[in-house]
């Protein structure tokens, strides 16, 4: 385990880098607004840094444990349906989705 | 929420110039205690899925050993809950602080696109401006963006606290819930998992956003072969420089297209 000095840093860093990139746009609006390269970036960058995002996740939490492939596999498959046939609501989708897989985990 | 939001915007008058330097911008017949309780009542909504989010955070961040206080640290210092259940995996294993900048830096990147439109121009004194900046999650914004217009600095700032309160004490829930618990659940880290496939599936709505998902499935692929240790870092390098890439191509099939035209 890191030492609490380690935490610290991890928390300063986060709020220094959080406070800046939520204040700096306001100080420096204008150029930015107009920045057709900013605004295609904003355009295509979510989708992707979320999916590196679940993908690094998973295989983090599958790393730890191969054997949980096919919890992982059925638990992605339940939340992803209930999301898009269930009207898109996180608290649900997520929910579902972790009970799922911590109910596989432990039974088996 | 967005029912609430309607009346309010409908019975705040145009601020006339004869009274509006008085009323402090406040809707006619108002009082700030009126408009903080108004706040409050438009966070309840998104309020509902924050505070079982940070109970989940509490127990996971004391199931995977990390002391007690990182949680209420983490969500005090950064006030970011994707960021910070994200966090929890990284610190366990000690990740390089490098690292761990980059991924602060990418994920909370959209923060970056909010000012366009959030109302922060309603708050006038320097140190509850420095609160409604740093307050500036993605639900105030969502929430501020469904009913422009309406925003005084009662309002926004008693949303803004609602929220962090209901974030910061979901937490310290969670902690207490967790030193209870008789052992371990098992598998409860999957709940980051199950959020990030949901905001993947929300982002992307429409076809236009597959070539960004190919590539980002390309930049890990190669980051996971070529750096097994440090495939998220490298994949979010290597996905935004494709980005780039793909930015510089777009300009010159315009400008060639453009050129021929001409």
């Amino acid at each position: 385990m890191p030492e609490p000095g380690y935490f610290l840093a991890v928390m300063g860093i986060g709020f220094v880098l959080t406070f800046a990139l939520r204040a700096m746009p306001f100080a420096i609006l204008q150029p930015l607004r107009d920045s057709r390269a900013v605004a295609t970036m904003a355009l295509w960058m979510p989708v992707g840094i979320l999916a590196i995002l679940t993908v690094s996740t998973l295989r983090t939490s599958l790393d730890a444990d191969p054997a949980r492939l096919l919890p992982a596999a059925i638990a992605t498959a339940v939340t992803i349906a209930v999301h898009l046939l269930g009207g898109r609501r996180t608290v649900l989708s997520v929910g579902l989705g972790t009970a799922t897989f911590v109910v596989l985990v432990n039974l088996g | 929420m967005r029912n609430a939001a309607v009346p309010d915007a409908a019975a705040a008058p145009a601020p006339t110039p004869s009274t509006a330097p008085i009323a402090d911008d406040l809707p006619a017949g108002s009082t700030p205690r009126a408009e903080v309780a108004t706040g409050v009542r438009m966070s309840l909504a998104a309020g509902l899925g924050m505070f079982p989010l940070g109970i989940a955070f509490g127990v996971l961040v004391m199931q995977t050993g990390l002391p007690w206080w990182v949680a209420p640290g983490l969500s005090v210092a950064l006030f970011a809950g994707s960021v910070e259940l994200l966090l929890v995996g990284l610190m366990v294993v000690g990740t390089p602080l490098a690292t761990i900048a980059l991924t602060i830096l990418l994920v909370n990147f959209r923060h970056v696109f909010y000012a366009f439109s959030f109302p922060l121009h309603v708050v006038r004194h320097p140190l509850a401006r420095c609160y409604s900046l740093y307050a500036l999650i993605d639900e105030a914004y969502a929430v501020t963006a469904a009913s422009p217009g309406t925003w005084n600095r009662f309002r926004l700032l008693a949303m803004q606290a609602a929220f962090h309160s209901y974030w910061v004490g979901g937490g310290i829930v969670g902690v207490a819930i967790a030193s209870f618990l008789p052992g371990r659940i098992e598998g409860l880290e999957y709940a980051l998992c199950a959020l990030f496939i949901t905001l993947t599936l929300d982002a992307c709505r429409s076809r236009r956003q597959l070539p960004s998902l190919l590539l980002a499935g390309l930049a890990y692929t190669v980051a996971a072969v070529v750096a097994p240790g440090s495939a998220l870092f490298v994949g979010l390098l290597a996905f935004v420089a494709l980005l780039l890439g793909r930015y510089q191509l777009l300009r010159r099939r315009e400008r060639l297209r453009e050129r021929r035209h001409a």
